[in-house]
């Protein structure tokens, strides 16, 4: 079984391999008289794997929505490889290939866990508006089935998603977030409120994503982030405050100061 | 509502899934006939289906797309319009003389493409302000007709339009009539059925409850509720044909300000949250509006009441029973299977 759909990922790769993944430059988003992120110029190579750390409220989840279209930012440009998607919808930047997972998970409560998976898996491809059922033997089908079978769900296929446990919802999360081919996939603290069990299951389902998928993970846990990342950013009150290898970030003495002294490590 | 089901669907077959009482009602339905007047049979199950497949187009967009929409009885008088002027009408300097098998899907299309204008407008504003700007629409509308002659034949409308003499059979008579109505309630019924568990039907359920991840899973979650409008519209539109059928005639007030409430009404008594709401809806609302103008006059009361009554129904049911008298009865249903047994709820 192959985790992802790497044929039609690998060719779209190619046609634009060169240059980055994710590019911003002068990212600002306002509410009101708040700067909740400020001039945020960041590039990430295809297949890079970035982390982002900040105390709360420092913008990172702002940043992301701000990458996926949740909302315009107030001012600057993204360019999604190579392609400037800053007035975008955000359904057009996940048809080009970028996904993302929830903070707090935005799932479909009313419906099973193979109907939002199934959900995901239509979302980027052909026929969102078919009128047919699918059959039985359908490769949308068998997608779903793969993918809830690549987190470790198959037992609940046919559960409300309500009825999941707090765990099951963050896994389900990710789920949604592999359909179709990625190319870029942005995590939004999918460690956050899990066992250790299931943070290390999250480990090996992250480490083991196709090496031309590039992700940012959001992620207060250092041992998570500083296991699956090869590139650290911070940020601080909504600015970019360092960028460096993992290495180079937790023996930053700016940086132990204000983040990893205050509890948060 | 899984449209990915595993366990069941692939070994008993579709027909082993109908529950018993679906079936009695069915063959209760084909054989009515055989014991009910003409009387009953036209005015009060015709009558029925044709305002229940109207309601039914209300149902789909509030119970499946969370929008609700007060335009759904313009688009049925639309449809009902064209057939009368693309058909054959009292009205001859108006009515073109189509043969039915061009002014029906004419209807259809016209009505369609109306509703999904209207759809367009509507689908970007949210719950009361959505309220607002269909029924302002739905009286202009109104307005529009009463005064346009040129296509609308102003304030009297077109009389004489009856269904095609197909198969030589006169339609109209209260028996074809009874079955050409039942035919299409069922048909508009299994239709949405259908479609709400079709890849559509489950976006848009989607995209009622969570339109932000519906957009952050690839969704283009305004085109999705345009075409709720769409294919909306087009049950609307068969309603509205059958309706003019019925009345033999459409005019100004077919499509009013009150005609337009009593959709909703319909609808909300028998609840939206089940295609089938709307047809115990628009049961409910003509047997009361065949029967109590009797009843209240009996009692020295102006048989206009009835209004009042229907509206006191209403009233009853959005205070008891948001979710219609469909609620009222599957909470009985629950209450009456906790006696029985505690852990499926299922009575044995
Ligand atoms: N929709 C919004 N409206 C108004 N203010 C907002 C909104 N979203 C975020 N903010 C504000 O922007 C700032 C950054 O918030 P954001 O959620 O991006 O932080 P974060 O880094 O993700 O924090 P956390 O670690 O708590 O998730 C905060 O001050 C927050 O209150
Ligand atoms: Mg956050």
């Amino acid at each position: 079984m192959t985790l992802l759909d790497t044929r039609r990922s690998s060719e779209t790769l190619a046609s634009v391999s060169s240059g980055n993944a994710l590019e911003l430059r002068g990212v600002t988003k306002m509410f009101g008289a708040l700067a909740a992120i400020e001039d945020i110029t960041l590039s990430v190579r295809p297949g890079e794997r970035r982390a982002v750390l900040g105390s709360n409220g420092a913008g990172k989840t702002t940043l992301f929505n701000c990458i996926t279209g949740d909302f315009l930012p107030t001012s600057g440009t993204i360019r999604l490889f190579g392609e400037d998607v800053s007035n975008f919808p955000a359904y057009e930047r996940i048809r080009r290939g970028l996904r993302r997972t929830y903070q707090i998970s935005l799932l479909f409560g009313g419906l099973t866990v193979s109907d939002n998976v199934y959900l995901a898996c239509r979302g980027v491809s052909r026929g969102r508006f078919s009128l047919l059922r699918p059959r039985r033997g359908d490769p949308l089908l068998t997608r779903t089935a793969e993918l809830i079978e690549a987190v470790h769900m198959t037992a609940s296929g046919d559960t409300l998603v309500s009825e999941l446990s707090y765990g099951q919802q963050r896994q389900l999360e990710i789920a949604l977030a592999l359909a179709g081919a990625p190319r870029f996939i942005l995590f939004d603290e999918p460690a956050a409120g899990l066992s250790p069990t299931e943070r290390a299951e999250l480990v090996a389902i992250l480490t083991g994503l196709p090496s031309h998928i590039g992700f940012i993970i959001i992620e207060h846990d250092m041992d998570v982030a500083l296991r699956v990342a090869e590139s650290v950013t911070m940020m601080h009150n909504g600015r970019i405050f360092k960028e460096g290898t993992p290495e180079e970030i937790e023996n930053d003495p700016e940086v132990q100061e204000l983040y990893l002294g205050d509890g948060h490590g | 509502m899984a449209l990915v089901e595993r366990s069941t669907p692939y070994q008993s077959s579709w027909a082993e899934r109908i529950p018993t009482a679906w079936w009695i009602a069915g063959l209760v339905a084909l054989i009515m006939p055989a014991f009910v007047n003409d009387f009953i049979l036209f005015q009060v199950f015709g009558w029925t289906f044709v305002l229940g497949m109207i309601a039914l187009s209300l149902m789909f967009l509030a119970g499946y797309g969370g929008m609700v929409s007060l335009i759904q009885m313009s688009v049925a008088a639309l449809g009902g319009y064209m057939v009368a002027i693309f058909g054959t009408s009292g009205v001859a300097a108006i009515s073109m003389d189509l043969p039915w098998w061009l002014y029906i899907p004419i209807a259809v299309i016209v009505a369609a493409a109306f509703g999904t204008l209207v759809g367009a407008l509507a689908v970007r504003t949210e719950g009361i302000y959505t309220i607002m700007i269909t029924l302002a629409i739905a009286s202009a509308f109104f307005y529009f007709t009463r005064q346009n002659y040129g296509i609308f034949n102003g304030y009297s409308g077109f009389n004489l339009v009856v269904p095609p003499h197909l198969f030589g059979v006169d339609w109209r008579q209260p028996m074809p009539f009874y079955y050409l109505t039942l035919g299409c309630a069922v048909l508009s019924y299994l239709a949405v059925v259908y479609v709400s568990r079709s890849p559509f039907g489950l976006a848009l359920q989607g995209v009622r409850d969570n339109p932000r991840r519906m957009a952050a899973l690839g969704f283009n979650v305004t085109a999705h509720r345009i075409a709720a409008y769409t294919f909306a519209s087009v049950i609307a539109a068969f309603g509205g044909i059958l309706l003019v059928w019925q009345n033999a005639q459409i005019s100004p007030g077919t499509a009013g300000i009150p005609a337009v409430i009593d959709i909703l009404v319909i609808a909300v008594v028998g609840g939206v949250r089940r295609p089938i709401g709307p047809f115990i809806g628009a049961l409910i609302y003509t047997v009361l509006r065949t029967f109590s103008p009797d009843i209240l006059t009996g009692f020295g009361l102006s048989g206009e009441r009835f209004k009042l009554l229907i509206g006191l129904g209403f009233l009853a049911v959005v205070f008891f029973s948001p979710d219609g008298v469909l609620g009222l009865w599957e909470r009985w249903r629950a209450r009456k299977g906790r006696g029985r047994d505690p852990l499926t709820g299922e009575a044995k």
